[in-house]
């Protein structure tokens, strides 16, 4: 290697470690269950670098974000009490409504059953039910039906021993449909309430 | 769906009139602790309080862990959030309403390690979820990650 070649890979290593000198702290995306949708922006002043693909990482510094591919171990051993602190996701269910009426099937109540078992899992569990319509009907109208059905099941969750405090309903109307459909469309998919436990 | 009989449907304007009161009085929490070891702390309005499993926890609570702490959180909008030892978390901002799913979530991780995932909110408009480092701004268009920062 000639003077000046050595001169120059002596300089790019000094830019390197001048880059690396100062660790800020650093960035790690995690792989996702679903396994799409999921990205982090990484921004320092002008600079940013995408996290898009999993474990991928960037290096906090004071010359901006560093990217590099972490890993599994790595996220493990620099991050075990926080994602051991984790709480547990939301478990979800769903109930169906036949049309115009409010009682439960049979099915229904085995998924009833479902929600207390998650319920006795958690140490401070609460639960939301969320009320869904299909897309016949203004939103106001929807808002008010959706929010309708949350109250049937919130009731029925009392009735079985559930705190009053720990159970809020939410009318979401015709905004997420489970079978997108036009407007005006009826359809019996999207005429449910979900049930989250946290 | 069938349309309702409009006496019916006053009397569920009335529920839903009382439930939405029930959700403006519920406002102030924005998300719980579900996990709490070791040492932790939540400073509000000045005061340091014990973080206790169950808390309930409000916009610009500041959650502290010592060296043997560690603490999880979910939020309102199903985001949960979790830091190890030695951690300073700022809830900055949270507000979400549940009907839409909009919203706004900043959160800032002072010192320390987090990990996240993202829930409704970042969900809904991918601009609305922020987590800041004293260096960096991590904008999360979804869903986990982890993140340090040293003092």
């Amino acid at each position: 290697m000639t003077s000046l070649l050595r001169h120059v890979a002596a300089l790019a290593l000094a830019a390197l470690l001048a880059a690396c000198a100062a660790p800020q702290g650093s960035v790690v995306l995690l792989p996702d269950k679903d396994g799409k949708n999921t990205a982090v922006v990484v921004t320092q002043g002008t600079q940013q670098v995408p996290l898009t693909q999993p474990y991928a990482a960037a290096h906090l510094t004071s010359g901006g974000p560093q990217a590099y591919q972490s890993s599994a171990q790595e996220v493990q051993t620099t991050y075990a009490a926080a994602l051991a602190a984790r709480p547990l996701p939301p478990a979800q269910f769903t109930l169906y409504f036949v049309e115009g009426k409010d009682e439960f099937t049979e099915e229904s109540k085995k998924i009833i059953d479902g929600v207390f078992a998650e319920i006795a899992k958690r140490p401070v569990p609460d639960v939301v039910v969320i009320g869904h319509t299909d897309k016949v009907g203004t939103d106001v109208f929807n808002d008010a039906l959706s929010r309708q059905r949350a109250e049937v099941v919130r009731n029925a969750l009392l009735a079985r021993g559930i705190a009053v405090d720990k159970v809020v309903t939410i009318g979401r109307g015709k905004r997420e449909p489970v079978v997108p459909t036009a407007e005006g469309v009826a359809e019996a998919r999207n005429r449910r309430v979900e049930i989250q436990v946290r | 769906m069938k349309p309702l009989h409009s006496r019916r449907f006053g009397r569920h304007w009335v529920v839903a009139l009382a439930a939405s009161l029930v959700a403006a009085a519920a406002l102030a929490e924005v998300g719980q602790i579900k996990v709490a070891k070791g040492q932790v702390s939540v400073e509000r309005n000045g005061q340091a309080l014990p973080g206790q499993v169950g808390m309930l926890l409000e916009s610009a609570d500041v959650l502290r862990t010592g060296a043997d702490g560690s603490v999880g959180i979910t939020m309102r909008d199903n985001s949960l959030l979790s830091a190890g030892p030695n951690s300073i978390l700022s809830l900055e901002r949270f507000e979400f309403d549940p009907t839409t799913s909009q919203g706004r979530f900043d959160a800032r991780l002072q010192r320390g390690t987090l990990s996240v995932v993202s829930g409704r909110i970042a969900k809904q408009a991918p601009e609305a979820m922020t987590v800041r480092t004293p260096s960096a701004v991590l904008g999360v268009r979804g869903t986990e990650f982890v993140v340090s920062t040293h003092d």
